[in-house]
């Protein structure tokens, strides 16, 4: 008895310490938003003897903030709708219809999951199509990616609607089209939700497409915004720190709200493998 | 046959797969052809040189087998680091466990947050003067105090650290997943023959968590073989060249002008992904239907 309370009782320990190491640089950084610069430079847990709200408003304005959070909704919000009705829809007949082809194509789709991209060459495709430093561009781009990972969680989702009622809906006399988006879609809800999180904050994170694509400050979504204001205000954390919480808020906020989706999704599709 | 024709369009693939094929697969294919010859900034005649791009990247004179090698070291280091603590933080907080739900929404977190917040943040808490260095001053730890991203191999350990912390809370839900799937029949059978914790571990949890170890696992490998995020915002690279991985240098070799060189590095990766991808695809395909 003695040592299994002596388990229990680590197992709190350890689970405690590394909760609290994922939340100290969190909070660190929330705490030294509200100092000012000269208290900032060590960034501690030190109390701030005087709380300046203002470093707020300061990033907002000198590291036209508004601007690139414009841009970051843009380019997530539009990849996000856009991956989603055209993943389930490939994901629908690919699943649904096993044809030869179509499993070659649902592999060929998949292996984008490992598959880097050329992002030099890239820039020849973005040019050719007149894509480059375009926000349509950007959007694209944050679609395609997300593609192989989509088409992967749906496809393995579609199963679970019973075949039965495509049959129905047919002989009810609705199109494909109908078909799919009236009562297909509303069943894939779960995943559909799912998908559109984890794109919506792999959009929201995204760094390297803008940093290759993207010359004109005004088209830099929020990452890119906040790494040239820290290159600008090095020295300055408590403008920095600023500039990550008003970064990570959307990104938290949609956590804290779609936790449950964001985290059953991302195992659904893990555990079937 | 007809009906299914009609249920199941084929013009419901053409969206998703153009995109694919246009700005995704493309792209790789137009970079083999590129990885061929002189492309660069300062010519605007592109020649075919052969093997030449290859040939460099293998010279010995040059350093890039080095950045492939710290590639593989981050990419095998920190797999293993998060599938050990993954699991282990999977293994304890999927009993009862009090404030449970809390731990796992806390320990994902980091999962949500950009690279370029979590490197940024570390950027502070791991200067000289910065909160690991007077954390450890505090308990007297003078001795191991040091300029993390600077100093011998540790800037190395301090990338694989953050990586680490960003990304165990990942592998810990994947592998919650699968634990839930584990019946709870084949423990109180095994209570009942009367075994002990690390018995039930060794004969029942990790070999029915043979799925969830071979998903993460490839999460694992994909993600650290394509890493730059990290490595870029908090050391470039540096100090000097020694934290060099793939991608850093490919975006450098962008920056320099040389496409050629650049697009060639790509395509090598390229190959070994694909590779990866198709071993991978089969293996997950053989679980699904066994």
């Amino acid at each position: 008895m003695a040592t299994k309370r002596l388990f229990s009782s680590l197992r709190h320990l350890s689970v405690w310490v590394v909760s609290l190491i994922m939340l100290v640089p969190l909070l660190l950084i929330l705490l030294n938003s509200f100092k000012t610069q000269g208290e900032a430079a060590s960034m501690n847990f030190k109390w701030p003897s005087q709380w300046v709200f203002s470093n707020y408003t300061v990033v907002i304005e000198s590291g036209k903030l508004l601007q690139s959070f414009g841009n970051s909704m843009l380019y997530s919000v539009v990849s996000v709708v856009l991956g989603i009705v055209l993943c389930a829809m490939a994901a629908y007949v690919l699943s649904r219809k096993k044809t030869r082809i179509n499993r070659f194509l649902y592999l060929f789709v998949v292996l984008g999951i490992t598959m880097p991209v050329n992002h030099i060459a890239l820039i020849k495709v973005m040019q050719t199509f007149n894509l480059m430093n375009t926000q349509i561009g950007l959007s694209l781009l944050y679609t395609a990616l997300q593609i192989p990972f989509s088409v992967f969680l749906i496809y393995g989702f579609v199963s679970t609607v019973p075949r039965e009622l495509d049959e129905a809906g047919v002989i009810d006399g609705c199109g494909s089209n109908t078909l799919f988006f009236r009562i297909i879609f509303p069943l894939l809800l779960p995943v559909v939700v799912t998908v559109m999180l984890l794109n919506f904050l792999a959009s929201w994170n995204e760094f390297i497409f803008p940093l290759y694509y993207l010359n004109s400050s005004s088209l830099w979504p929020m990452t890119l915004a906040v790494y040239n204001f820290f290159g600008r205000y090095e020295t300055a954390w408590n403008l920095v720190s600023a500039d990550i919480v008003l970064t990570s808020l959307p990104v938290i906020l949609i956590y804290l709200l779609g936790q449950k989706y964001i985290v059953s999704g991302m195992t659904a599709g893990s555990v079937k493998g | 046959m007809n009906i299914q024709k009609k249920i199941y369009p084929a013009y419901f693939l053409f969206g998703a797969l153009l995109l694919y094929v246009f700005l995704y697969v493309l792209p790789s294919l137009v970079g083999m052809y590129y990885s061929f010859t002189d492309w660069s900034r300062f010519d605007d005649t592109v020649r075919f040189i052969g093997w030449d791009n290859y040939k460099s990247i293998f010279s010995s004179d040059e350093n890039y087998l080095r950045y492939i090698g710290n590639t593989l070291q981050l990419t095998v280091v920190t797999t293993i680091l998060k599938t050990v603590l993954g699991l282990g933080l999977a293994l304890i907080v999927g009993q009862k466990l009090w404030g449970k739900n809390f731990h796992r929404a806390v320990i994902f977190l980091p999962t949500v947050l950009s690279f370029l917040i979590t490197g940024l943040t570390f950027q502070s808490i791991l200067a000289p003067s910065g909160l690991l260095n007077s954390f450890l001053r505090t308990f007297g730890l003078d001795s191991w105090t040091r300029n993390w991203l600077y100093d011998g191999n540790w800037p190395f350990w301090s990338i694989y650290g953050i990586d680490v912390w960003k990304g165990m809370g990942y592998i810990m839900t994947i592998f919650l997943a699968g634990l839930m799937t584990i019946s709870k029949e084949y423990y109180e059978a095994a209570d009942i023959d009367g075994a002990n914790f690390w018995g039930k571990l060794r004969y029942i949890t990790l070999p029915l968590l043979l799925p969830s170890f071979a998903v993460t696992t490839v999460l694992n490998l994909v993600y650290g073989l394509r890493v730059f995020d990290i490595v870029y915002v908090l050391t470039q690279g540096g100090p000097g060249d020694q934290t060099e991985v793939l991608y850093s240098v490919i975006f450098k070799l962008f920056g320099y002008g040389y496409y050629g060189l650049g697009t060639a590095l790509s395509s090598l990766m390229f190959v070994i992904m694909v590779v990866i991808g198709y071993f991978i695809i089969r293996l997950l395909n053989k679980e699904v239907e066994a």
